[in-house]
């Protein structure tokens, strides 16, 4: 534009004024085009983003809400006096040492009559999970009474059966490609039938721990194992990161030895999590030889982590109490501790406890250094105290992620689900915080 | 008594000692005078005499659990017969990883030799021994620590200012834990590369071309020798790292202009938020989500188009990587963004200029230093991110640009290096430290290098 106000022949041809000219309307289009283009940009990268986010959620939520159920088959079972405690002695020992695995043999015999080959006969066993036992032993040692009687018990299903139920078995495939062959699938049609298949709410998915087998693989270890870390980590990083916000915001003094602190926790803040596992892994693991896949190191590892996080937050929670609360508490005779403790550090509070909460939040998502120190095994125990072997939640999604079994990426969805809950709820708790007690000064 | 129950009744005869301070002090001042004669309120009292009690056992019994096992396993080693002794580390640390397991009552079935059975026996009767001196001296040291300053309290003791002083310590001492940990992280990565340093020279594993971290257990083994030239982590992890910029820069910036210059305080107030729960999910998701769905579908893309796409193609993971970094990139130049004054932009708009041309023009260039300081945060945190190229890239160590190619990353090879048993002395696992130095030092300029560009090429506005 700034060529054609320069222009003389242009004044001569528009006698009025070039603003009005042919010419200057075809620009004034051009920069009006660029301009609509520019602002779709913007709003098109936004919309992509949340497209990204869209897209994340329903594949994790449309993979993972089917593993709150699980398929159960019910069995008639026969508790017999004669093979579980033939001197019905009452003993939870003699009872726990007998075949439960031959009682859900005869159980499913006694369902399907007509198999009659070997082979057949133990891929109609396969039917429920190994587990079936387990759950009959527990059922007969809690209530020794049920021996000697008859009743319809509900066991889990296999995994594989579980996926045909579900529907992820696609049946219009040629046998060869299907993991589940035809007679398979006629006896599933069968219980089907007779009502004896069915899913319910899995409740094993948050009171067992790993397992190899999906069907009776839980979370509840994890959970556990990550409950304990963040308890180590909160009671370990919220008084220093405190202490430290405290230290660097009102009492240090202004000179190299503080900017070399400050320096250090923002440069903290930003070292990749992988380097504070190498961390672990060399000083709490091989130089204080502390147990590989404790809580207790994870936590510990974790509190490194997250220090900078609360001190920044807190530094900011410190630096937003007016100067005037300060002057008002030393003119009334406060000592500078005085002063901090009982009048700058409560009015701080919301704000720090709501850095914290954040820091907790990264914590419980964190798993890369968590695999340095060894909190990456296969844990069937739930952990009962911060030394106990463990894993953590977010580690029991990367161990699930690994699981060839189809069954492993519907759960390994389901623990995403349980993880992004947790993390929705603290901050959630983090925003209520400041909602609730945010001052404007 | 356990650890955890010692520490409890520690804090219990702790707050004990609190109580009596306080009456303590009460009763010094006698029944004549009022309480006000006290140089420091009581609670002072109270509060100092707890600290007395708790503080000195509390270091006596961290110390004491820290340096426990090292000394215990030490008398273990000595008390083991000359031939065993004179086993080579590795040997031994097996041998000590028995003895542990016997101590813990895991047989594994087996009957333990001799030996290991009565190391295993020492090694828990030291323990014992231990537990017990630890709780003596521990209880001891709170009731004389208490006790004795129980004697000194009097209407002259300044409590107030012993107890600021011990607080002080408490503040210092936690600052300088950032400083501590930054010198344990160099020290314990700079330790362990050095030594790795010592059987593969620097030059070679800065500047060679070949990876396969594998050593011979045998001598005489097929592909014994190991080759840790580190170019192609490198290269895999920049190609990565690039198309994740690729994808988060633009996004990022376009609608940080967006959400800062355009949107009405309504839509801000909304896509704000929901944009940084991107940040919020955990990376395993992200990892998750790579391999399962975003490979799949570009490996299935690629092949209608005829290429020979790999099922852990660098783009997968660098997509969903850049993914992960939108918020990031996005909230850093939003930052910038608004910090640009009102008065530069009515000043554009003053000599004509549409709103993109004020933004391209005036916007822009002013939050730039921020801008760039961002994007360079940004790159450090893709090139540190581990969990998405763990699950969603491979483990082959490939020399190549093509990013439908498998490609490997420094994190990627520090986790399997180092997940799973471990000895500690064949540059395998001593490679991943010096991976994790140039993780640590890379990082640690961009950062350094981000912060300088923010300050030296800041506008100054007022």
């Amino acid at each position: 534009m700034s060529s054609s106000e320069g222009d003389p022949h242009q004044a001569a041809e528009h006698p009025r004024s070039h603003w009005e000219s042919a010419e200057f309307a075809v620009l004034m289009k051009k920069r009006h085009r660029s301009e609509q283009l520019f602002r779709a940009m913007g709003l098109g990268s936004i919309a992509v983003g949340l497209a990204f986010l869209a897209i994340l959620m329903t594949s994790i939520i449309g993979n993972g809400y089917s593993a709150f159920w699980q398929t159960h088959i019910a069995l008639e079972v026969d508790f017999a006096q004669s093979r579980l405690d033939p001197d019905a002695s009452g003993d939870p020992e003699v009872i726990g040492k007998a075949n439960f695995g031959g009682l859900v043999k005869r159980s499913m015999r006694a369902a399907f009559p007509d198999v009659k080959s070997r082979r057949d006969k133990r891929a109609l066993y396969k039917l429920v999970s190994s587990g079936a036992a387990f759950q009959l032993r527990a059922m007969a040692m809690d209530e020794p009474r049920l021996i000697g009687q008859k009743l319809t018990v509900w066991v889990p299903a296999d995994d594989d059966i579980d996926m045909l139920m579900k529907g992820y078995v696609d049946r219009k495939l040629p046998e060869s490609d299907r993991r589940i062959n035809n007679k398979t699938l006629a006896w599933v049609d069968k219980l089907s039938e007779r009502g004896a298949i069915e899913k319910h709410f899995n409740i094993t998915f948050f009171t067992a721990g790993d397992s190899r087998e999906p069907e009776l693989s839980g979370i509840h270890g994890a959970l556990m194992g990550s409950l304990y870390m963040l308890m180590v980590t909160l009671v370990l990083s919220f008084p220093i990161g405190v202490g430290a916000a405290i230290y660097l915001e009102e009492f240090a003094p202004r000179n190299r030895f503080s900017d070399f602190i400050e320096v250090n926790v923002n440069n903290l803040a930003a070292v990749p999590s992988i380097v504070f596992g190498l961390l672990g892994l060399a000083v709490f693991l091989n130089f204080f030889q502390l147990p590989r896949s404790a809580p207790l190191v994870g936590g510990l590892v974790l509190t490194l982590m997250t220090l900078p996080t609360i001190i920044i937050a807190s530094r900011a929670a410190l630096k937003s109490v007016p100067p005037s609360i300060r002057e008002a508490a030393l003119g009334i005779g406060a000592s500078k501790m005085q002063m901090v403790m009982q009048h700058a550090l409560p009015l701080a509070m919301p704000g720090m406890l709501t850095g914290t909460i954040i820091g907790m939040a990264r914590a419980l998502g964190e798993s890369a250094p968590l695999l340095m120190i060894g909190m990456v095994a296969f844990v069937v125990d739930v952990p009962d105290g911060p030394l106990d072997p463990a894993t953590a939640l977010p580690v029991q999604v990367y161990l699930w992620a690994d699981s060839p079994e189809r069954a492993f990426v519907e759960r390994t969805s389901a623990a995403i689900i349980v993880l992004l809950v947790l993390l929705v709820g603290t901050n959630a708790l983090a925003v209520f915080l400041r909602r609730k007690f945010e001052r404007r000064w | 008594m356990t650890p955890f129950s010692l520490i409890v009744t520690l804090l219990a005869l702790s707050s004990a000692a609190y109580w009596f301070g306080r009456r303590r002090a009460i009763a010094s001042v006698g029944p004549s005078r009022p309480t006000s004669v006290l140089h420091s309120r009581p609670t002072y009292h109270g509060t100092l005499m707890a600290l007395w009690c708790a503080l000195p056992a509390l270091v006596v019994v961290s110390l004491w659990l820290l340096f426990e096992a090292h000394i215990i396993t030490g008398l273990v080693v000595n008390a083991l017969p000359e031939s065993l002794q004179a086993l080579p580390p590795e040997r031994l640390g097996l041998l000590l990883n028995d003895v542990r397991n016997v101590a813990a009552g895991n047989t594994f079935g087996g009957t333990p030799e001799p030996a290991i059975s009565a190391a295993a026996v020492h090694y828990n009767a030291l323990y014992a021994r231990s537990a017990d001196m630890l709780t003596g001296a521990a209880l001891s040291i709170a009731v004389l620590g208490a006790l004795w300053l129980r004697q000194r309290i009097d209407v002259q003791l300044r409590a107030r200012n012993h107890v600021e002083s011990a607080i002080t310590i408490f503040l210092v001492a936690s600052s300088l834990l950032a400083i501590v940990t930054t010198v344990g992280i160099v020290l314990s990565v700079l330790f362990e590369a050095a030594r790795f340093f010592e059987s593969v020279p620097p030059l070679d594993f800065l500047f060679g071309l070949e990876w396969s971290p594998q050593t011979a257990i045998r001598e005489d083994q097929v592909g014994s020798t190991g080759a840790f030239g580190a170019v192609p982590l490198f290269a895999g992890t920049l190609l990565i790292s690039f198309i994740a910029m690729v994808v988060a820069v633009p996004i990022g910036l376009m609608s940080a202009i967006y959400l800062a210059e355009y949107a009405t305080p309504r839509l801000r107030n909304t896509a704000k938020p929901l944009l940084e729960i991107l940040a919020g999910v955990p990376t395993v998701v992200y990892g998750f989500f790579a391999a399962l769905v975003v490979a799949p579908q570009i490996r299935g893309f690629g092949q209608s188009l005829g290429l020979e796409v790999s099922s852990e193609s660098a783009l997968a993971a660098g997509l969903v990587m850049g993914v992960m970094i939108i918020p990031f990139v996005s909230s850093l130049s939003d930052d910038a963004i608004t910090a640009v004054p009102q008065g530069l932009r009515d000043g554009a708009y003053g000599l004509g200029a549409t709103r993109s041309e004020t933004i391209r023009q005036v916007v822009i260039p002013a939050a730039l230093p921020g801008i760039v300081g961002g994007v360079l945060l940004a790159v450090s945190r893709a090139i540190g991110e581990t969990m998405i190229v763990v699950m969603a890239a491979g483990l082959s160590a490939n020399l190549t640009a093509n990013p439908l190619q498998a490609v490997t990353t420094v994190t990627v090879q520090i986790v399997t290096l180092l997940v799973g048993d471990q000895e500690f002395d064949s540059p395998k696992t001593l490679a991943a430290f010096a991976l994790g130095l140039v993780l640590f030092v890379v990082t640690l300029l961009l950062n350094v290098i981000a912060l300088h560009v923010v300050r030296r090429y800041r506008e100054q506005y007022e």
